[in-house]
């Protein structure tokens, strides 16, 4: 597939997209909560890590501590449902 | 010519005709009428005569899921359907049309449901007007076959990239045996030259389509399925004009006007019940009445310009259908009112349901229509045609 066909910034026929589109199309700006990670009785378990539907959790288990990217994450809550201890509360996404 | 006349069913000549075209890859789930056309593409694979798969799915949103992966890795593909099977797909045709994927499907046209019926009519084909499809409707077995060949034609030429549906009236013509000529395999390799994907999925190349996009793009994405439906009405006709040249019988095209230039009445249609109204047409002309009709072979894109241009004379026309829809009017009539409006004419436009569920029109319905439209009566709704009022029950209690 020739690469000159394909690009990011414009359209194609049928709206091929070259790969790494994921990582451009930032879609945090779709949240309406934000997960608040309060690093007080993290276990390090990873629950959070691993239910995220966007992988945009990352932390270090040994270190108990974990963290999200607001560049992608779209506030779903799963991984304040999720986490056995309660360290991680949704709160309104205000600016 | 190298071609001879055969007495064949309409659903087996399209298998053949369809085998013709090599296609690659074949899935498809039976439903009436459609059923003909897969089982006998299924034995012309098992028989070793089409080198294809057939991928044998468990539903028709399977059958049109795989047809879309297989065109998307660049190999000609078919499918076809009737009925709950098209709405069952329906889902993944708007998909294959916006991933500009050049699939040919047919579909044998039939009811849906409820009331339950398996007899023709072709709101089905109606209901997926909008997706992007161009949609082709044939009036005889030899047309649904030849249209199958321009379908991939002008699917896969590089104006166009768009997937192409080639309706045929469910047991009117599906079941129906007539004299065909399948097309020469010389013939048709020379018409159909193996399809070259311009994208494709590819693991050593990898891609996404029908990516997501934001809403600073998407609109310029849809309006790009529009923008390549309106171009491929100069290639229905350039594919056709080919498909004469060719073959050496004329085959395909927008529309036919049928003693029409000189009609006071015009009448619209698409599908078999053409043949019905070509033969009252005739009948009245001989007693003087100047009737003609136009038949919409294309029926999207809507060829606006080609229309106008044959209707032009037209003191009023009757638009006579197989569709409705539930709480406006028609399908087709209000798009014949929005060509005629868009040019500034004022021609009587009267719409007539004749048909649901596989109800037969006799040829003294199409003069009654003829009739009435002539004498001036004016429509003031789209009418169901002979509606039996009489088995309608009465209101349900606390209506």
């Amino acid at each position: 597939m020739s690469d000159k066909l394909l690009s990011l910034d414009k359209l194609s026929i049928g709206c091929v997209a070259p790969p790494g589109g994921s990582v451009a199309n930032k879609t945090g700006a779709w949240r309406s909560m934000r997960p608040v990670y309060k690093h007080e009785n993290c276990i390090g378990c990873r629950a959070c890590e691993l239910v995220c539907p966007e992988g945009c959790v990352f932390g270090n288990a040994k270190e108990k501590h974990f963290d999200f990217d607001p560049d992608y994450c779209k506030g779903c809550g799963m991984c304040a449902a999720e986490c056995p201890v309660d360290d991680i509360e949704m709160v309104m996404e205000e600016k | 010519m190298a071609e001879k006349q055969e007495i064949l069913e309409g659903a087996m000549a399209v298998a053949h005709a369809v085998a013709r075209c090599r296609p690659e890859v074949i899935a498809a789930y039976p439903i009436t009428p459609q059923t003909h056309i897969s089982e006998e593409l299924s034995q012309i694979v098992a028989d070793g005569e089409l080198d294809a798969e057939f991928v044998k799915v468990e539903s028709e949103f399977g059958a049109a899921s795989v047809i879309l992966g297989a065109s998307a890795t660049g190999v000609r593909t078919y499918t076809a359907t009737s009925s709950q099977g098209l709405l069952l797909m329906s889902e993944v045709l708007w998909n294959i049309a916006g991933m500009r994927l050049p699939v040919v499907l047919a579909c044998a046209n039939r009811s849906i449901s409820a009331p339950l019926s398996i007899w023709c009519d072709h709101q089905d084909a109606e209901a997926i007007r909008d997706c992007g499809i161009i949609q082709f409707y044939a009036e005889d077995n030899q047309e649904a076959c030849d249209q199958h060949l321009i379908a991939y034609k002008v699917a896969e030429d590089r104006r166009v990239l768009l997937p192409v549906m080639v309706n045929l009236d469910g047991f009117l013509l599906t079941h129906v045996f007539e004299p065909t000529i399948l097309p020469d395999q010389q013939l048709a390799d020379r018409y159909l030259p193996p399809y070259e994907a311009v994208l494709k999925l590819d693991p050593a190349n990898p891609a996404t389509f029908g990516a997501f996009t934001e809403p600073d793009k998407c609109m310029e994405g849809r309006w790009m399925v529009h923008d390549a439906c309106m171009r491929s009405l100069p290639v229905i006709e350039e594919a056709s004009a080919e498909f004469e040249k060719v073959f050496g019988r004329p085959s395909g095209g927008l529309l036919e006007e049928y003693k029409s230039r000189d009609a006071e009445t015009i009448l619209i249609a698409k599908g078999s019940l053409c043949g019905t109204i070509k033969d009252v047409v005739d009948e009245m002309r001989e007693e003087g009445t100047k009737v003609g009709l136009l038949r919409i072979k294309t029926y999207r894109p809507w060829p606006t310009e080609a229309v106008l241009k044959a209707v032009s004379g037209a003191k009023q026309i009757a638009v006579i259908e197989r569709g409705a829809s539930f709480g406006a009017g028609g399908v087709m009539t209000p798009e014949v009112k929005e060509t005629l409006y868009d040019a500034g004419m004022q021609t009587p436009v009267s719409g007539f349901c004749v048909q649901l569920g596989g109800r037969e029109v006799p040829p003294d319905g199409i003069r009654e229509i003829v009739d009435r439209v002539a004498s001036g009566e004016k429509q003031t709704a789209y009418e169901y045609f002979r509606l039996k009022t009489e088995i309608l029950p009465e209101l349900v209690p606390g209506a």
